[in-house]
């Protein structure tokens, strides 16, 4: 047990100085008012207290007063909402240049993915001095993945990837805590966030065992799973080309307009019917049960590579009627058939 | 240090009062006499309020070692929930509209009752049953989701009796519609002549934006619950993103009623504070519309700043953007009292009794309670504090420093109203310092925790923040102390207390004309008023039935 009293977590990103200053600024504000609320009914109170012979003033009231005392904190608390909110603007906005890391959360438990492959549990490396954008989502209940030393903060929730971003300023390694209450052994789901020097770093990167990168292993799964049946490039395909897709807009069949980001793309594998790309049948099944939320990062990245490579530009039929229903293959009875008894995918459909 | 005009032996208990009326467990159990349904209340609230403050103490023995090492992790989670849960929903909501407000609205607005005597008895019973499945739910093993039910944890994960909790909280809401359709249509049509709204004491004024609040959210609260059954029982999917629902609209049903619901809590707080501050002052109060109008500002803004406890929640950066500002909005009508409260002091004539004590310590610890509140309407540094023990440090500040000080201090101050009899004045005030000194100990080493870091709702801690929480649970037992001294002087004044008279305070209000206790019917006759409220001052003409 250690006897000093620390009054701030460590500053070990680049926003901690900006809200610890905000946080001063506050600590300000609420030692003033409390002062002077306090020592005003002290003095009041000593001044005016009951003696024989003293009667209290009546006063109604001053509009005046009343209007100094409306203005004033109003204008404090406006000063108060555009710093925090411009600060809130810029946590919310994860630099175009940020290093992406995969993260899930589940009870008790943090897992991370680097895009190169790279396995962590209930811990994650990061380099010093370049943005880290993490895109997180829960398997089960809600989590929140907080950083003190970072002063960041965000829910991980079970249905869609929400991010989180920090520019660490400081090697050395930090509380990560779950902050949303998720059940049992909530208080047990923490873990450590080292920040390395960019050389460590890199160093780190080779060092590690690793399968493969993230984007490969998504290729296998798009192999695996049969996704590459339907999904191909040729005019002919049964759902849309893939390549390019990824950032872009897409246009539904009830003539929405979609950008193709990791929440549509995981959405369109779980629930393939809710947004139906215009040109094409509800034909694809579920794999809700069937992907892991490791394999669903893993096809979002892959499908996010394909969008680098020189593709051609969204294959959108414009008339359904090229689809004919015999062409409809039946995916999921196709992995049934693959679990009973393993064998490669048929080139045709049986 | 009584301020009574008359000397102590001259005074009498009346012959036939409220209390002796009648006899027998079933004229207490079947009466429809608002004031009898005050004391039931103040019966029940008081063993919630002491069963919540055990959990409480359980949970301060945990944190003053870094290791979960007293109860197990699933024991924690029961302790921390079965404190909220008890605390919100079977304490601070009802206590002071059902016992304060019960008792003294029809008493302040010259009326012989409520509106609807057998309703309000009804909300007592009402009360009870939805206590019932809370007890039943605590000694059947609890509810571990925390007391406020997040899907899809609640809905589909843990092993407890969410839904019995929940049937429990339903029904206890529906007293808390129930009393406040009662005070809203009191207030309206039942007023003594001459009684116009400008001549309302800000007593009633509170209690009755509290009432709006309470039948406009609490159907909100009711809808969430039992959508929330709905998909726990029968796997209806409205919040589990696995049966196709959306976890975080749970969230915004939940605040919709949960945000006002604290200003349910501290509005009527803040009634007792104008009447305590103008009599211990002597005065006027300053700026009486303002008063009046800020607790029906707080009322409505109150229902559109919800998803400021959602602003890592993952909602769009614009809407949390709207709700941080209306947030700030919201705390303007609360600074505008706690300015005019100091002001009423002004060029006073102040005295020191034990009510005023407490105002004392509502108004500074409402004010750094309200404050910190800044700390988490601000966006950038909310993503920091959330969910930390800074939250809870400034809860408690609002809710223990500001409402159960304000609670204590109107029970202080009207308890010779309600009993005939005195507290014993020095004890009161030794319990006043006591628990003063107590929760500043037990709660600001909290906002430092929180700032550090550490996260709420944790059952073992890293050892850096051990200091803090050692500080903390020491203030705890002295707080303990505060509590339970009032306790034990209040049943011993019921029996031995000085005989208080019609006014011991010489206060204004109509309350203060009838005597103590009053009779069943309140007035001997109908009053009429012809002056504003607080009249102090020496022109005032006091006319105390005998």
């Amino acid at each position: 047990m250690q006897y000093k009293l620390p009054l701030f977590p460590e500053q070990a990103s680049t926003v901690a100085g900006p809200v610890d200053g905000l946080y001063l600024f506050l600590v300000l504000i609420t030692t003033f008012f409390s002062l002077l609320v306090g020592l005003l009914i002290l003095f009041f109170a000593i001044k005016y207290k009951r003696r024989p012979g003293h009667e209290a003033e009546q006063i109604h009231g001053s509009t005046l007063l009343e209007i100094i005392w409306t203005v004033i904190p109003l204008g404090i608390s406006m000063v108060i909402f555009v710093w925090g909110a411009a600060l809130y603007f810029h946590e919310r906005r994860p630099p175009a240049n940020a290093l992406e890391v995969y993260g899930i959360g589940k009870q008790w438990m943090w897992k991370f993915e680097h895009p190169s492959g790279q396995r962590e549990i209930n811990a994650l490396h990061v380099p010093m001095g370049r943005p880290v954008r993490v895109t997180m989502i829960s398997q089960d209940v809600i989590h929140s993945f907080f950083v003190p030393a970072f002063r960041v903060k965000q829910d991980v929730l079970p249905n869609r990837y929400v991010d989180v971003w920090f520019e660490a300023t400081k090697p050395g390694t930090y509380h990560l805590f779950c902050s949303q209450y998720c059940g049992t052994k909530h208080s047990a789901m923490i873990g450590e966030v080292t920040v390395m020097k960019p050389d460590d770093y890199a160093a780190w990167l080779v060092g590690g065992k690793v399968d493969g990168s993230l984007a490969s292993e998504g290729e296998k799964l798009f192999q695996e799973l049969g996704c590459i049946t339907c999904h191909r490039a040729d005019s002919g395909a049964r759902g849309p080309n893939l390549t390019g897709l990824y950032g872009r807009p897409v246009r539904l069949n009830d003539g929405r307009t979609v950008i193709a980001d990791n929440n549509y793309i995981r959405e369109s594998i779980l629930n393939p019917n809710i947004k139906i790309v215009s040109g094409f049948q509800p034909i694809m099944p579920t794999f809700q049960g069937v992907v892991s939320e490791e394999g669903l990062i893993q096809l979002v990245k892959y499908i996010e590579t394909l969008s680098l490579q020189q593709g051609e530009p969204l294959n959108n039929r414009t008339s359904p009627s090229e689809i004919r229903d015999n062409e409809v293959p039946n995916i999921q009875d196709q992995m049934k058939q693959q679990n009973a008894a393993p064998q490669p995918l048929p080139g045709k459909k049986p | 240090m009584s301020t009574a005009t008359q000397p102590a032996s001259q005074l009498v208990m009346p012959a036939k009062h409220y209390l002796n009326d009648n006899y027998g467990i079933r004229s207490w159990l079947l009466t429809k006499d608002h004031k009898r349904i005050a004391v039931l209340y103040l019966f029940s609230i008081t063993f919630f309020f002491f069963v919540g403050g055990l959990f409480a103490a359980m949970i301060r023995l945990e944190l003053l070692t870094p290791a979960g090492d007293l109860f197990t992790s699933d024991t924690y989670n029961k302790l921390f929930t079965m404190h909220g849960i008890n605390m919100i929903f079977f304490f601070l909501i009802p206590s002071v509209p059902a016992v304060l407000g019960n008792f003294l609205v029809p008493l302040m607005i010259g009326a012989k009752d409520l509106a609807f005597p057998k309703i309000n008895l009804l909300s007592w019973y009402i009360f009870i049953v939805g206590a019932l499945f809370s007890l039943a739910t605590m000694v059947t093993g609890g509810v571990d989701t925390g007391w406020t039910f997040y899907t899809p944890l609640s809905s589909g994960f843990v092993k407890t009796h969410v839904i019995l909790m929940a049937v429990g909280i339903l029904t206890a809401g529906f007293s808390s519609i129930f009393t406040g359709l009662n005070f809203i249509v009191t207030v309206h049509r039942m007023r003594a002549p001459g009684l116009t709204w400008g001549r309302l004491p800000l007593f009633i004024w509170a209690n009755y934006a509290a009432s709006l609040i309470m039948i406009l959210g609490t159907p909100v609260l009711a809808i969430t619950l039992i959508l929330l059954a709905l998909e726990r029982g029968f796997h209806i999917g409205i919040f589990d993103p696995k049966l196709g629902g959306d976890p975080v609209l749970f969230q915004h049903m939940f605040w919709f009623y949960s945000h006002p619901a604290v200003y349910i809590m501290i509005l009527p707080g803040m009634g007792v504070i104008s009447e305590i501050v103008t009599c211990f002052s002597r005065k006027r109060v300053f700026g009486y519309s303002f008063v009046a109008f800020s607790s029906i500002a707080i009322a409505v803004f109150g229902f559109v700043v919800w998803a400021h406890h959602m602003f890592v929640a993952g909602i769009s950066t614009y809407s949390a953007m709207v709700f941080s500002l209306l947030s700030f909005a919201v705390a303007i009508p609360s600074a505008v009292k706690v300015f005019n409260w100091t002001a009423t002091m002004y060029k006073g004539s102040v005295s020191f009794e034990t009510p005023m004590l407490y105002a004392f310590g509502f108004i500074g610890l409402f004010t750094i309670g309200g404050l910190t509140g800044l700390f988490l309407a601000s966006l950038g540094l909310d993503i920091h504090i959330h969910d930390t023990y800074f939250v809870i440090a400034h809860f408690h500040y609002v809710m223990v420093g500001g409402m159960v000080m304000a609670y204590l201090g109107g029970l202080h101050f009207w308890w010779p109203k309600i009993t005939g009899r005195m507290y014993p004045e020095g004890w009161a005030k030794l319990a006043a310092l006591i628990t003063f000194i107590g929760f500043n100990l037990t709660f600001f080493p909290q906002f430092i925790l929180g700032y550090m870091g550490m996260p709420r709702r944790y059952h073992a801690y890293p050892e850096e923040f051990q200091v803090l929480n050692v500080l903390s649970t020491a203030g705890a037992s002295i707080l303990a102390v505060g509590f339970i001294l009032p306790l034990i002087y209040f049943l011993y004044s019921m029996r031995f207390g000085e005989i208080a008279g019609p006014n011991p305070w010489q206060a204004t209000g109509l309350e203060w004309e009838t005597s103590s206790p009053p009779p069943t019917h309140n007035f001997e006759e109908t009053p009429i008023v012809t002056e504003e409220p607080y009249h102090y001052g020496a022109d005032r003409e006091v006319t105390v039935v005998p």
